[in-house]
């Protein structure tokens, strides 16, 4: 593809993808304002907001192995972008539940970060994406030079800690976690340096 | 014959318009849907598909109903959890047409002398069948108000005449994957089993509901008969009851078999006694809303005054 094409590409597909990211919470919104969020709206907009995190994250590290499986140098492009929209559910998903679940009742919050383990992970796995999102700029990028890809290597441990968060909260049916679960697997499993050639780029 | 003007319903005195309007609505909506289900359509968008819903004629009022507002009937039909049907809060709904509950017996068996069997039609003719108000917790920390309708499980147990080597009852769903499609997926250890201790079971509280909001249960809801026990987490009131049995020992539960640490055998309502993954000291009230909180749990969900002497004595942080 020539340069201006690929110029073209992403100048027009990053406002798509803003949009198509906003899209979920425009639903919800919608759902909220209708009154067809459910009997339970907290619960849906709990786990609604934490389904994106996790996809939007899955989505993320898919970048890099689409890139090199098609070859097709311009998607990095959009990682920051998609990367930063998961921290934005994530902000989301636990601003639900300290508001509108625990009503700010801090004794409760604490109890539930130290006792449930769920969350335990889940709380971790969103302070560790903090320093991510701050240094996803531009001007960070630079200062950090070659220990912004060692930084930004926690999002694996992140993902890992995102699908344990959902796989300890389910009662019975563990489909859907270990569903993302394997997902994540595969998009680990493509960054392992199996061939020579492939040793550089892990991202 | 079951089907009678709706003038002697006594849940239309306590069931606001707006509610029964919306119901109608919902039903409405339903039949339209129908059409789009059977063409593919989007299945998760629309209401599930309404069932059961015929009136039951000649309904007792009852002291010990709550005279707290019901959850609306949209909410108590829709929001279930009953995996047979899928493990989703809307999957039942949805799924669940496809129980036939006519022709249905239930066989009673075990420690009792004359054990046998029962048809539903002799069970909602030979029971006075009552309106029964009862707040309903789940373990998940949620909580509805449900008019149920029903009539004490004692009655129906001294019919089979337990002896006295019965100390416990246990109750067993219908186990058919072609009627339950969510028995397909091993999610739970099939069929599900529940069981009460015959003080628990011979309690006045405890009763088999066949209906709600003054109508046949809806079969999402567990039709044609389920258990309800108001002091105990919604789990222990199993649904679609087909085997009732009369045990010396405690019989095995599903949940408390499955994770022990989590769900007892007991299962009485106790903000004391956390679940090891939430806390039990609150709950959120189904159809309150967005921003209306979360409300404090009582112990036996309310009904301590008339059960806590069952378990006195007793550790409940032992027996949880």
């Amino acid at each position: 593809m020539t340069p201006s094409r690929t110029e073209t590409l992403v100048r027009v597909g990053k406002p798509l993808v803003f949009l198509l990211c906003l899209a979920p919470m425009g639903h919800l919104l919608w759902r909220v304002v209708m009154e067809t969020i459910g009997a339970n709206p907290v619960e849906t907009l709990i786990h609604a907001t934490g389904d994106w995190t996790l996809r939007l994250l899955l989505i993320t590290l898919a970048v890099t192995p689409l890139r090199r499986l098609t070859g097709q140098v311009w998607l990095i492009r959009f990682r920051r972008q998609l990367g930063l929209f998961a921290f934005f559910y994530a902000c989301l998903h636990l601003t639900a539940y300290l508001w509108l679940d625990q009503f700010f009742d801090w004794r409760a919050i604490i109890e539930d970060i130290v006792k449930r383990p769920y969350i335990t992970v889940g709380f971790a796995a969103f302070v560790l994406l903090i320093p991510l999102a701050v240094t996803s700029t531009r001007g960070w990028t630079r200062r950090l030079g070659r220990r912004w890809k060692t930084l930004h290597r926690v999002v694996y441990f992140i993902a890992i800690l995102g699908v344990v968060h959902y796989l300890w909260l389910v009662k019975a049916d563990r489909f859907e976690p270990i569903l993302y679960g394997v997902i994540l697997a595969g998009l680990l499993a493509f960054r392992i340096p199996w061939r020579k050639g492939n040793q550089s780029g892990v991202n | 014959m079951l089907i009678k003007p709706p003038s002697d319903i006594a849940s239309s005195e306590i069931t606001p318009p707006a509610i029964w309007k919306r119901r109608r609505e919902f039903i409405q909506a339903s039949a339209a849907g129908l059409g789009l289900i059977a063409t593919g359509g989007l299945l998760t968008a629309l209401p599930g598909p309404a069932v059961g819903g015929e009136a039951i004629p000649n309904l007792k009022p009852s002291p010990l109903s709550t005279d707290e507002p019901p959850t609306s009937f949209k909410d108590v039909s829709r929001y279930n959890n009953f995996y047979e049907f899928g493990t989703e809060k809307y999957d039942p709904s949805t799924n669940a047409q496809t129980l036939r509950t006519r022709p249905w017996t239930v066989a009673v068996d075990g420690e009792c002398e004359s054990p046998g069997e029962i048809g539903i039609e002799d069970i909602l003719t030979g029971f006075t069948q009552e309106e029964r108000i009862y707040r309903l917790r789940c373990v998940e920390a949620w909580a509805m108000v449900v008019p149920w309708v029903g009539f004490p499980l004692g009655d129906l147990l001294q019919r089979f005449k337990p002896t006295s080597k019965a100390r416990y009852v246990a109750f067993e769903t219908l186990h058919d994957p072609e009627q339950m499609p969510g028995q397909r997926r091993a999610v739970l250890d099939w069929p599900y089993r529940e069981g009460l201790r015959m003080d628990e079971a011979m309690h006045p509280l405890t009763i088999l509901a066949t209906g709600l909001y003054g109508e046949l249960l809806p079969n999402q809801n567990g039709a044609p008969l389920r258990l309800v026990v108001p002091w105990k987490y919604g789990f222990k009131s199993i649904k679609s009851i087909v085997r009732i049995r009369f045990t010396e020992q405690e019989p095995p539960a599903t949940w408390n078999r499955m994770q022990p640490n989590e769900y007892g055998f007991y299962a009485n309502v106790n903000p004391e006694v956390d679940h090891p993954r939430w806390s039990q000291k609150r709950h959120r009230v189904i159809g309150e809303g967005l921003f209306a909180g979360k409300r404090e749990t009582l112990p036996f969900n309310g009904y301590a005054d008339q059960v806590a002497s069952l378990y006195s004595g007793m550790d409940l942080r032992r027996f949880f």
